[in-house]
């Protein structure tokens, strides 16, 4: 019966192409720029870290008090202050400070001039908490965190910069005129958006290439390469002074298991903040906040607006399409009342008449969808023109948007068809049986 | 024309004619909606930066190896003056950033050392004498800096100078009478600052929707940046010779010394390049909502096309009955029409309402701007006469329909 219908469905869009063609057009447009729009939003407002996203948490210290801070919200990263006093007081888990740095990579192999490396400057529990997998070696420990040792941890696609991808793990390479050893090679690894270093980028970066020890980062007065926020008269006359200061630059994460240790962390980070105020540092009552990736990810606003507005409007536009498709529909349905009423009089139920114009509505669908496809994937491959570079590069077509693609076309328009079918099937059929 | 028999025979199609109405409806909040936000992108992505932006290009300039804050200086110094030597080059300029580079140095400006709260807020331009000759703006009242003025500053070292050269922004900003040349201001400092020069326009740094409230407010301290990171180089060409003068600034500093990253992709790039990186977001959502209105408009059209030419074949035979009863080509031709407009008109009444209410949401959501009532306005006659259109071909075949069409059947 399926075929039978299905052979009809067809004999009926040829009998009016034109008519057809507008409702293909109309679906396959549709359903692309709500598929290339939401390509590039699941992108930006993915969860990075889907495992692990609910255990990790960044701790916000206002250090600047009701009148400077951020409309009542603490600064976005910490000071040097509060940022070693955190680590010192081992409240989790597993913790690490973060900051962003750029070093030079002085020529050597087939390079005759020097270039520029992006990194992060880190404690070792960032590899596990994290979760970085490691093709060679490993990140380092606690020990070598206070040993401030000359480490590195090369990313996969750095390494592959500088040593061709060998496993290079105890080599000794010079960062900005400094030499550390590899501990360790990552492989390919960047979590987008990167939730750990939004001081300072949009969080749609390429992977860093290196990570280094903080605490040797400190020792050599390597700046930070992110943002940097200071408060009230700053009297700073170098490194010195910039680290007593209540410039905020760092970013702490910290890991928690279980609601109970998050309940003790949060009550730990408060009573930091009124230990501060008791000692005269803070001149207000503590303000904290103990935010998971995804409560950070929302706070930071990562998600572009424009990719926002963006989606919105491609679904407005879809939802015009569909409207349009059961306006049209509806006439073509319609304008077959008297084969409809032929049918009805020998004998074929309203559920037939249903299946039969479902089907219809499913083949305009299918078309739609593999028109939709097509335009998905040239928008797609054209996105650059609509976004910046670093986020239109994250817009990819794959098997999941593709049935996501052809699934909502066919869905879509079956649905719309939902109301002119069951005009159809209640054509009275003695009404149309007397003319003609 | 009578509008009465009109809506009788709505009533007979009345899905056809709520499924017409409100794709006009829907296309006009999304239509009117969509071009608030291409105008506001495109006037966005169009201020102007105040500054010779055709003879303009930059270098980024990274040392790679490890010098002291001396010998920092002495190498910017030196490579300033191979750049402003060469034959393409008109002036050169050190500078922490530049206009439209993005989020970058900025401080709070308050009137006393002891404001806790800011009175505005300001973009830093650090160079030295050279800047103002090298942007091209123009110096409106005091002076330029004199060469004793400049100092070197290193990193993380706050040398709040005495004297700064101020936007007319936020030279109003901070006086508003007008008297800002020779007053003081603080910038984050306890020691005054005081106004020596005022330039017509300088664009800040950033552009984004963070700094709207202190568009043009930017301020030049005398001071040579010697960080570690590096340093920007703005160059002005002479007109006509930019190109030339991109490709002998990137060989005079590998000659100067090779110990240097400038990056060979976007290490040098013209200021139209900037420009055109700046605004790549405002750009693609114009864009993108360009698209879409067009194709929306195209697809309404065409339903309406569509959906006219099925009642059109519906009703041949009360067509033909009313021409063979007297009525004229052109009593069928203005019937559709008119119906088409009743029809349009209350699309438009509830599109209206729904485009207000989709900009008060993404005001709320997406904090985006209020929409002024010209563009409700302005989409209600695009779609009023976008249906007029799509109807006359329909309308003309209907008033083509032969009067014998009345004595077809039964």
């Amino acid at each position: 019966m399926f075929a039978y219908y299905l052979d009809l469905a067809l004999r009926s869009l040829k009998r009016n192409k034109l008519l057809t063609a507008l409702m293909v057009v109309a679906i396959g447009f549709g359903v692309a720029a709500s598929m290339i729009t939401y390509s590039v939003f699941r992108a930006v407002s993915g969860n990075p870290i889907p495992d692990k996203s609910a255990q990790l948490f960044t701790p916000q210290i206002d250090s600047w008090g009701p009148q400077q801070n951020l409309q009542g919200e603490p600064p976005e990263a910490l000071n040097y202050v509060d940022a070693m006093a955190l680590m010192r007081a081992r409240a989790a888990k597993r913790q690490t400070l973060i900051y962003p740095v750029e070093l030079s990579v002085l020529p050597g192999g087939n390079r005759d001039l020097p270039i520029k490396a992006e990194g992060y400057a880190v404690y070792g529990d960032f590899f596990p908490m994290f979760e970085v997998p490691f093709r060679y070696g490993s990140g380092w420990q606690a020990p070598q965190d206070q040993s401030r040792a000359p480490l590195v941890v090369l990313s996969e696609e750095f390494n592959r910069k500088l040593f061709g991808g060998a496993d290079s793990v105890g080599r000794v390479i010079d960062l900005g005129g400094n030499e550390y050893r590899v501990a360790g090679v990552t492989r390919h690894w960047n979590p987008v958006p990167r939730f750990y270093g939004l001081f300072g980028s949009s969080g749609f970066e390429e992977p860093a290439d290196f990570y280094i020890p903080f605490t040797r980062a400190l020792d050599l007065k390597i700046n930070t390469a992110g943002n940097n926020s200071c408060r009230g008269n700053i009297d700073m006359h170098g490194w010195d002074d910039w680290l007593r200061s209540n410039c905020v630059w760092i970013t702490p994460w910290v890991e928690l298991d279980t609601p109970a240790e998050v309940a003790r962390y949060r009550s730990f980070l408060e009573g930091y903040a009124a230990d501060q105020q008791r000692a005269g540092r803070f001149g207000w009552a503590p303000n904290v906040r103990l935010r998971d990736v995804m409560q950070w990810l929302a706070y930071e606003h990562v998600v572009p607006p424009e990719s926002r507005i963006s989606l919105m409007v491609a679904l407005g536009f879809f939802l015009i399409c569909l409207v349009n498709t059961v306006g049209l529909l509806l006439a073509k349905f319609m304008r077959r009342a008297g084969e409809i009423g032929v049918r009805r009089a020998l004998g074929a139920s309203r559920r037939e008449i249903h299946v039969q114009f479902l089907i219809e509505a499913g083949t305009v669908g299918t078309a739609g969808g593999l028109l939709g496809l097509v335009l998905t994937a040239v928008g797609v491959s054209g996105v650059g023109l609509l976004f910046r570079p670093e986020i239109a590069r994250l817009a990819h077509v794959d098997l999941s948007l593709v049935g996501l693609t052809l699934a909502v076309a066919i869905a879509a328009t079956v649905v719309a068809a939902f109301y002119p079918t069951w005009r159809a099937a209640h054509v009275q059929p003695a009404w149309h049986l007397r003319s003609n | 024309m009578q509008i009465q028999p009109i809506l009788a025979a709505l009533r007979h199609h009345k899905a056809g004619t709520v499924l017409i109405a409100l794709q006009i409806a829907l296309t006009l909040a999304i239509v009117c909606n969509a071009l608030f936000i291409i105008h506001q992108r495109v006037a966005h992505l169009s201020e102007p930066t105040g500054i010779d932006e055709a003879n303009l290009f930059v270098i980024d300039n990274e040392w790679a190896d490890r010098l002291s804050e001396q010998q920092i200086d002495a190498q910017m110094q030196a490579d300033l003056a191979a750049l402003r030597q060469l034959p393409g080059v008109r002036d050169a300029a050190p500078a922490n950033s530049y206009p439209l580079r993005g989020g970058d140095w900025d401080d709070f400006i308050t009137m006393t050392p002891d404001q806790v709260q800011k009175t505005t807020d300001a973009a830093v331009y650090l160079s030295d004498t050279h800047l103002i000759d090298t942007l091209g703006v123009k110096l409106v009242a005091g002076r330029n800096f004199r060469p004793d003025e400049i100092e070197p500053m290193g990193m993380r070292e706050q040398k709040t100078p005495p004297v700064a050269i101020v936007t007319q922004a936020l030279a109003d900003k901070l006086y508003p009478d007008g008297s800002a040349l020779g007053k003081p201001f603080y910038a984050m400092s306890k020691t005054p600052t005081t106004i020596i020069g005022i330039v017509r326009r300088l664009q800040r740094q950033e552009v984004g929707s963070w700094s709207r409230g202190y568009a043009y407010e930017a301020m030049l301290w005398p001071r040579r940046l010697d960080m570690q990171q590096g340093i920007y180089y703005i160059v002005r060409a002479k007109p006509g010779q930019l190109q030339t003068a991109m490709d002998e600034a990137r060989k005079a500093l590998f000659a100067q010394s090779r110990m240097r990253i400038i990056d060979p992709g976007d290490g040098v790039l013209s200021f139209a390049a900037i420009r055109h990186r700046a605004y790549d977001s405002d750009r693609g959502t114009a864009i993108l909502m360009g698209i879409i209105c067009a194709v929306l408009l195209v697809i309404t059209g065409a339903g309406i096309v569509g959906l006219t030419s099925f009642w059109v074949g519906q009703r041949r035979k009360q067509i033909g009955i009313r021409r063979a009863l007297g009525a004229t080509r052109q009593d069928i031709l203005r019937y559709f029409q008119t119906e088409n407009f009743l029809i349009a008109g209350a699309g438009v009444v509830l599109g209206a309402i729904l485009a207000v209410g989709l900009n008060l949401w993404m005001m709320r959501q997406l904090a985006t701007d209020r929409m002024p009532l010209p563009y409700v306005l302005a989409g209600i006659v695009v779609l009023l006469l976008l249906g007029q259109g799509a109807v006359f071909t329909p309308a003309l075949r209907a008033s083509r329909v032969p009067p014998v069409e009345a004595t077809r059947s039964v």
